[in-house]
């Protein structure tokens, strides 16, 4: 028998504490839609999508009911489209993604991931035209998502590709200016992308994954938080306990809906994604979680040590609860999205550059991060550049998400609405990366041995 | 199989006949009730089998919420895996 605090507990995560599924995201494999005629290729992407996933808004929505716990988002993750498109023009790449908006629209789900290209030594003519065609696809659909890796620790940095992406988030931000650059947000540049990711923008169908699979991406800062209040004035071994006991309890949920997810939708259960992805929402917040653990404020010092404890026993209770974990694992540090960093940038106390510092011990890299709007393109590069430096060097997935929000300055905030939320401006530095970025060509991949 | 209510809200009389009452005309058999008190709040926790429902699970649960609505109370359905999953290693 279920004994009464247990459910009483579970009651009050869900009613107080924002507990739920971020998402459940099914990947969907192209590479049968492949066709050298456009037009076929298009009709094979869209009936293969709007079939394998004709049925995961229901089932999602048949869980919510059946659990009591609501999955905010239902999404599909698809191979990434250079591959698929691999001889199409820029055009044609945007009429891709248009009919990817149609399928998205079909079947409701909130986006679809995999308007991607994976360049991390040097970028094929369709990878080319893909990226080129990023701007436009971006402005001309709402539940699209693109990601490109420009780097892997095996492979280096392509810095060719650093400084055309720097470029491609200007244009994209130029594009989208009469509604805050919002194209920007949902371009994210990687090192070392996930092939199994469930949580946009960077969510794509990598090669080694079956036909069809169902992801499920976890959430619950609110409740590690409310953890880390009632354990009060403990030592550090207890707090590294009280997270992960809490971080189990959360992934265990995220485990019984992969699993019935994909029972339903008779799909191959992929991984759970251990993650604490905040919302705008009041008590959904990770720096509030910092600043239970006795920080003043997100981003004074201490705080890099702090988000280090919590991400580390994130993933040692969440481990245990699920049978495969994957995709990016960590507490997300997105600014626009969580009320309490958005609060520290205000205070002046969260700097881009503690960002920076902060990525090299969570997930995912500077996320939903909004800076001037005259921002150079070098500048852009260069931002992305340091942050994937940090990925490649330290095996791991870092990324960049910035909005150069165009007509804004420092001082000014720009709202993106729902999930996505608002931000405050950021400072960058404002001398000048330009020769560095323009000199081209690849960064080395670093040597793993003589570790310091 | 089994699903756990929870009624939470201001106390009042014909709470737990009025759960009862419903879960009889579903077919569904109360097999514990408890209740406590939650920061203030009275709360109601029922046990029932489910096998027999004579609606989808969705339905009865929204139909549970429903009536919590329109008496000012916040009334849950939930399948009891979730609890399990999460307190049961």
């Amino acid at each position: 028998m279920i004994n009464t605090q247990d459910i009483l507990q579970t009651i009050k995560m869900i009613r107080e504490e924002n507990l739920d599924i971020r998402t459940v995201t099914m990947g969907i494999s192209l590479f049968d839609c492949i066709s050298d005629d456009p037009a076929r290729l298009e009709m094979k992407i869209y009936d293969k999508i709007t079939t394998k996933a004709k049925d995961l808004v229901r089932v999602c929505e048949e869980l919510e009911h059946t659990y009591g716990i609501p999955i905010v988002n239902k999404r599909i993750s698809v191979t990434p489209i250079s591959y698929v498109g691999a001889n199409l023009s820029s055009a044609g790449y945007v009429r891709l993604a248009q009919i990817l908006e149609r399928a998205a629209k079909t079947l409701g789900v909130n986006f679809i991931g995999g308007f991607s290209a994976l360049v991390q030594k040097g970028a094929t003519k369709g990878a080319e035209a893909l990226i080129e065609a990023i701007p436009e696809a971006l402005t001309v659909t709402d539940h699209i998502c693109s990601s490109v890796n420009v780097a892997s620790t095996k492979a280096g940095i392509n810095m060719d590709a650093v400084r055309r992406m720097g470029e491609i988030i200007k244009m994209t931000a130029e594009s989208t200016r009469d509604r805050d650059s919002i194209g920007c947000a949902k371009l994210v540049v990687f090192a070392n992308i996930p092939e199994d990711n469930p949580f946009m923008a960077g969510a794509m169908h990598g090669f080694g994954e079956p036909d069809t699979v169902i992801n499920v991406g976890v959430s619950g800062p609110g409740v590690v938080a409310a953890a880390i209040k009632a354990a009060g004035d403990c030592d550090f071994s207890t707090l590294a306990d009280t997270v992960k006991n809490v971080a189990f309890k959360i992934t265990r949920v995220g485990q019984l809906i992969a699993k019935e997810a994909a029972r339903r939708l008779n799909t191959p259960y992929g991984i759970v994604d251990l993650s604490l992805a905040p919302t705008p929402a009041a008590g959904d917040s990770v720096a509030e979680i910092l600043e239970n653990m006795g920080l003043a404020c997100t981003g004074t010092h201490g705080t890099t040590a702090a988000l280090a404890l919590l991400n580390d026993a994130v993933k040692k209770g969440g481990v245990m609860a699920s049978s495969h974990v994957g995709g990016l694992s960590g507490a997300f540090i997105p600014v626009s999205e969580d009320r309490g960093m958005i609060d520290a940038v205000k205070a002046g106390t969260l700097s881009l550059e503690k960002l920076e510092a902060m990525t090299a011990v969570c997930s995912v890299g500077l996320d939903m991060i909004a800076i001037p709007g005259d921002t150079s393109a070098a500048t852009i590069s260069g931002i992305i550049a340091d942050e994937i430096a940090i990925g490649v060097v330290n095996t791991k997935t870092t990324a960049v998400r910035v909005i150069p929000a165009i007509g804004k300055r420092v001082g000014d905030d720009v709202a993106f609405g729902g999930l996505l939320g608002h931000a405050p401006i950021m400072p960058v530095r404002e001398a000048s990366c330009e020769a560095f970025i323009a000199r081209g060509g690849r960064i080395p991949a670093p040597i793993h041995s003589l570790k310091n | 199989m089994k699903a756990v209510i929870t009624v939470i809200g201001k106390d009042r009389v014909g709470i737990i006949s009025m759960v009862s009452t419903e879960c009889a005309a579903h077919s569904v058999n109360v097999i514990d009730i408890s209740q406590t008190v939650l920061d203030g709040y009275f709360t109601m926790i029922m046990v029932v089998e489910i096998s027999e429902m004579s609606t989808s699970f969705s339905a009865f649960a929204e139909h549970l919420a429903e009536k919590g609505r329109e008496n000012a109370l916040d009334i849950r359905v939930m399948h009891e895996d979730i609890f399990n999953a999460m307190h049961r290693i």
